[in-house]
């Protein structure tokens, strides 16, 4: 492969085009349809790493510290994220305290807990091939990993409640804030094709164009 | 320039959905595995049109019932009452936070609704080959693909009201029946979204075999 750069068909339109090597910070967009095909970090690796490695920590003071407390007429009343799902599941939805617990716990867990070791795995090349599973699994995690959704939630819960009682933001409600910076971050920073280069082939089946 | 432009799958070629790797397959009908990181390869999304008219039916379905239905009942000293969607933004409109109401009507009813005609429209132009406005309708999908998610808002209101006004016996907010058909909704039209192959605006009436 004396060419730099390679060819790629776009994921969106199927238009087959040569992008070539980028320079650190600029992007390639397809000629056709106007998507993102590439886009180069000065480190690809290293700083999603990192951040994912805060993430991890930020992630367990968002789900084990209270997200907001309130105080009406003398009682005290406080929830978590999981307590939120929880409360959902005894009043007998249990399907849509599964589907928050899935949105708000289990997806972006899931998808720190892989990119984590993804991202370690691929810092001592050749990567085994199972790193490619596991990072198919963090890109199908994201869409599904709804934080920022879940704190306007919030927001608009508290605001409602505001009418009836005191409210207050707990540390929980800080860190998820925290995370959803963190997780926008990871997703500037981070560039799949830099883990693909490095990910031992599993080599069976079709011929490959080069 | 549609109708000359190169393509991969003009070219005999599958790109990989997982990591875009480039490959020709050795047999058309059935392309196999990538060979670099052994995902499945595919010329076209499997029955895509099929599978996201299902699911935009289906979705269709559940949101009579996720509007009608209440979401929140709420019993103060002994009586209850029974907000739906729309209640909840009539709610918040009339308490004074207008930008609030907006925020919810766009997020739990234009939004839903949005995405079920936008669907449909680029499921009905890819299936009669249409080839205008490809740009446009591109645009229309990268818009459904993001803003599909926003519509969880009203779920995650409806679980953390539930979960934080619980004053027995002074005041307490039960879950309705309509919170769960409107996280229906929004789970089945993300997985449309998913299922539907962009490529297919882009591919012409002639090769719309890649679809069966």
């Amino acid at each position: 492969m004396n060419d730099p750069g390679e060819i790629v068909a776009c994921p969106e339109c199927d238009l087959l085009q040569h992008v070539p090597e980028l320079s650190p910070g600029t992007k390639a967009r397809c000629l056709r349809c106007g998507n993102t095909l590439a886009s180069q970090a000065s480190e690809p690796i290293d700083v999603p790493l990192a951040l994912t490695l805060g993430a991890a920590v930020v992630f367990i003071l968002a789900n084990t510290q209270p997200l907001m407390g309130l105080s009406a007429v003398g009682r005290q009343a406080s929830t978590t994220i999981p307590g939120g799902a929880y409360e959902m599941w005894q009043q007998g939805e249990m399907l849509t305290a599964a589907v928050v617990a899935f949105c708000a716990v289990v997806a972006p867990g899931a998808y720190i807990l892989f990119m984590l070791t993804t991202l370690l795995a691929v810092r001592w090349p050749p990567a085994p091939h199972w790193v490619g599973e596991l990072l198919r699994w963090a890109e199908s995690m994201q869409p599904w990993s709804m934080l920022e959704v879940m704190i306007l939630g919030i927001l608009v819960a508290l605001i409602k409640i505001a009418e009836l009682a005191t409210v207050e933001p707990g540390i929980g409600m800080y860190a998820v804030g925290g995370l959803v910076v963190l997780f926008t971050a990871i997703m500037i920073t981070f560039d799949p094709r830099e883990v693909w280069k490095r990910v031992e082939w599993t080599d069976d089946g079709a011929e490959v164009v080069r | 320039m549609t109708a000359t432009a190169l393509t991969a799958a003009r070219a005999g070629l599958v790109s990989c959905e997982t990591c875009a790797l480039l490959s020709r397959p050795v047999e058309a009908a059935e392309p196999g595995h990538c060979r670099r990181c052994g995902g499945k390869l595919e010329w076209r999304r499997h029955h895509s049109i099929q599978y996201t008219w299902a699911l935009v039916v289906a979705a269709a379905i559940c949101y009579i019932p996720a509007n009608v239905l209440p979401v929140l009942n709420t019993t103060t000293l002994g009586s209850t009452d029974s907000d739906t969607i729309m209640g909840g933004v009539a709610l918040l409109y009339n308490t004074g936070s207008w930008p609030l109401a907006l925020v919810v009507l766009i997020a739990s009813v234009m939004v839903p609704l949005g995405k079920l005609i936008a669907l449909s429209y680029l499921l009905v132009s890819v299936q009669r080959g249409s080839i205008r406005n490809n740009h446009d309708r591109t645009r229309l999908y990268r818009l459904v693909e993001f803003i599909g998610r926003w519509s969880m808002l009203d779920v995650f209101v409806d679980t953390f009201t539930v979960a934080l006004i619980q004053l027995q016996p002074l005041m307490s907010v039960e879950p309705g029946a309509g919170v769960l058909f409107f996280a229906a909704v929004v789970v089945l039209t993300m997985i449309a979204a998913e299922s539907f192959d962009p490529r297919l605006i882009w591919d012409s009436g002639a090769i719309r075999r890649f679809d069966d």
